[in-house]
């Protein structure tokens, strides 16, 4: 009786350190990037890199100004796009738990989670390059949008689902009509999990590629105009990590630098949105 | 919700408990003062009256009761002035009968000048008045001592028994007036016992502790 | 002066196939409680939610027969109309999270886009929360989020809420279920004070509570009004026999 113990408890301490072991090396990919573009990109980061815009081929220094707003604008785009319908159609299926057409929005929404955003990329050509005979600003846009869209619906209805019946009624017995009392009680309440949801669909789309590739497709300068094409981070680095030239490269580790930095911060403000702004019940 | 019904309903008691006191006081001294018209509003006006707030009284209760099932003291409180209530009919009857008794007194002549009666009368009031004050400020020491005085009354009772026996013995004739006499000083004999009664309830109501019966001196 | 402020006449509710409430007949006088007990399930609480309406927010639902609140026919109201008149305390305190405690007594105006000036507001609000007991304990945070608030106050914060809109009468869907014994006896000590004003129809399953609280009382069993008389009277001499075996204990 007494051996039997013993190796029981061996085990049961082998399986702890193991599984620790286990979850600390599962971190070790992520500590990695970290590491190696911080210490390949820091060297870069200056005033004159983060405000400058590319040099041609041949001239040195130059910085990634407009891939930075360029960033920055399809956000804001993206977000302007996909918001909207994202809320909207989250609250419908979040009222509708059953019905043909609440269940074909849940499937689609799954199949486009899915969906290769290269794919998604050629659709947004198809859709808004090709008539305008351009790429633009506008067609990156719609692409991350589209991206973003499940990512929205998903959290908006989660969090509505999670928002108790009897707040619905302590507004209905008020008197207050429906409509309203989801979008002046239900949606504030939920506020949280939404905004999370948002932020989290950007940090996502902030480093996406493919889809930029056909659509958005990159600039040297600046450019403000939606209708023209546009630079971006992804696609600043991937043309400077494809280049022959040592000092783009030394660029394409900064603006993957920044890169990092920027999903990173979006994912630990979602973070914080959700924990600290979380209503209780 | 219970407190402002337990106010009520210690007031009500107070004020039936002040309505019998003075059907006594009426019916003695409508014996004394030969005063055959206060002797038949006692029986006529203050009886009806007495009954009305009994059942009144009791109807309180039982409805405090089933609505708030009060606990502890509340609880004593409400079943002793259930019990005060029954007692302090009967206090009322005994005056009626006093009153009834009286009226054939006054109307013959007198036996002798009546003293012994006034004063057992004075007594058992006093011993009634003085219970009523304990329930209304709750005094158990008070209540203790109206107790004791039981033997007061008892031996006033004694006294006029043995007296009356004395004349009933000299004289047939005296025989109906006598008797007549006699119930009188045992309705008082028994106001008393009434008033050692609700003395002892409110004993229980303010301590918990049982009295009666002598059950202390048993259990001591 | 009393007058009758709800009347019920022949009121059937019926859930799909279920026929729930059968044949209800009673009236609600002013400035009084009126209680309905009875077992799980027996219907007091469809009961209660036919008044304003809140059952029609489960499909399948039905309901015959008639409802009065002060002689206009309950259901020929439009809903919205007819629930502003009418408060709702639910059993689970429901305050609005997201509103400060000022924001949430005058919610109902605020959501329904009743606009009145500041101090117009501020009356509403100090009045309500004195009326709900609640005044003296959060006059100095008005502006603060009511998280903080214990259950009963939670519970008195949605009962001001109720009382800000002047209803004709309020409903209490059981309000003292999921409170402490304390908080209980301050909710059921407010609804006694409370009837100088309002007039109040209260569902519970606690037999005591319906006892200690209500002037009158319904008993209701299966879907049908078993007994409806004045709580004095019910709880020492019950009509029905079977309103006796309840009280007793003897079944619910």
């Amino acid at each position: 009786m007494k051996d039997h113990t013993a190796v029981r408890m061996i085990k049961d301490k082998a399986f702890r350190v193991i599984v620790i072991l286990l979850a600390c090396f599962s971190m070790l990919p992520l500590l990695l990037i970290l590491y190696y573009i911080t210490r390949n990109g820091i060297a870069v980061i200056n005033w004159e890199f983060l405000t400058q815009l590319p040099r041609p081929i041949g001239e040195t220094g130059g910085g990634i100004f407009n891939a930075v707003i360029g960033t920055g604008m399809l956000i804001v785009l993206s977000s302007i796009l996909s918001i909207p319908f994202g809320i909207t159609a989250g609250i419908y299926l979040s009222e509708k738990s059953e019905g043909k057409i609440a269940n074909i929005v849940r499937l689609c929404v799954v199949v486009l989670q899915g969906t290769p955003s290269i794919v998604i990329g050629i659709v947004a050509y198809i859709w808004v390059v090709a008539p305008f005979h351009s790429f633009s600003a506008l067609s990156g846009g719609v692409a991350l949008s589209i991206m973003m869209l499940p990512v929205i619906i998903k959290a908006t209805e989660e969090t509505l689902k999670l928002m108790p019946y009897h707040l619905k009624e302590a507004s209905l017995a008020l008197g207050v009509p429906y409509y309203k009392t989801i979008l002046k009680v239900i949606l504030p309440t939920g506020l949280s999990g939404i905004l999370t949801g948002i932020l989290l669909s950007v940090a996502r789309i902030t480093g996406e590629t493919a889809p930029l590739l056909f659509t958005a497709f990159g600039n040297q300068f600046m450019n403000w105009n939606l209708f023209k094409p546009i630079d971006s981070l992804p696609y600043r680095i991937f043309y400077y990590a494809m280049s022959p030239y040592p000092e783009w490269h030394t660029f394409a580790w900064g603006a993957s630098f920044i890169l990092v930095v920027l999903v990173l911060a979006f994912n630990l403000i979602a973070r914080g949105v959700a924990v600290k702004w979380k209503v209780q019940f | 919700m219970l407190e402002e019904k337990m106010i009520s309903l210690r007031k009500e008691l107070i004020e039936y408990a002040t309505h019998v006191e003075g059907m006594i006081d009426k019916s003695i001294g409508g014996l004394v003062r030969k005063d055959s018209l206060t002797l038949t509003e006692v029986i006529e006006k203050d009886e009806p009256k007495a009954n009305e707030a009994e059942i009144a009284i009791e109807e309180l209760c039982t409805t405090m009761i089933a609505q708030y099932e009060p606990k502890a003291k509340d609880l004593r409180t409400i079943l002793m002035v259930m019990k005060m209530n029954n007692d302090l009919e009967r206090a009322g009857d005994h005056a009626v009968n006093i009153a009834e008794c009286g009226l054939y007194v006054i109307e013959r002549p007198e036996l002798k000048p009546l003293l012994d009666i006034p004063r057992m009368a004075k007594e058992a009031v006093g011993m009634l008045k003085d219970s009523i004050e304990a329930f209304i400020k709750e005094d158990a020491l008070l209540a203790a001592m109206v107790c004791e005085r039981d033997n007061i009354v008892d031996n006033l009772g004694q006294q006029i028994l043995r007296e009356l026996i004395t004349f009933m013995g000299a004289d047939p004739a005296t025989i109906k007036r006598s008797m007549r006499l006699l119930n009188i000083a045992r309705n008082l004999e028994r106001i008393g016992d009434l008033s050692t009664n609700i003395s002892e309830d409110v004993i229980f109501m303010v301590e918990g502790r049982v009295i009666k019966h002598h059950r202390e001196q048993e259990e001591g | 002066m009393e007058s009758t402020v709800l009347k019920v006449e022949d009121f059937s509710a019926y859930f799909g196939d279920n026929q729930i409430l059968k044949n209800i007949n009673l009236d609600t006088s002013s400035n009084l409680v009126t209680a309905l007990m009875g077992p799980s399930g027996c219907g007091k609480t469809t009961l209660i939610r036919c008044v304003n309406r809140m059952h029609e927010l489960i499909p399948g639902t039905k309901v015959t027969g008639k409802m009065y609140l002060k002689n206009d026919d309950i259901y020929a109201m439009q809903p919205i109309v007819l629930r502003r008149k009418i408060g709702m305390v639910f059993q689970k305190p429901n305050p609005f999270p997201m509103m400060s405690i000022y924001d949430n007594v005058i919610a109902g105006y605020k959501l329904n886009g009743i606009r009145l000036k500041k101090d117009e507001f501020d009356n509403i609000v100090e009045r309500s929360l004195k009326g709900s007991a609640l005044w003296e304990e959060v006059k100095d945070s008005l502006y603060r989020k009511g998280t903080f608030l214990s259950g009963g106050q939670q519970q008195r914060l949605c009962i001001a809420r109720a009382l800000a809109m002047n209803p004709e009468i309020l409903l209490l869907d059981e309000p003292t279920s999921a409170l402490d014994p304390k908080s209980t006896s301050a909710i059921e000590e407010l609804i006694v004070e409370l009837k100088k004003t309002v007039t109040m129809l209260l569902v519970t399953h606690n037999i005591a509570q319906a006892a200690r609280v209500s002037d009158f009382t319904a008993f209701i069993y299966l879907g049908e009004l078993i007994e409806f008389g004045p709580t004095e009277k019910m709880f020492t001499v019950p009509k029905d026999k079977r309103t006796e075996e309840y009280l007793t204990g003897k079944f619910g």
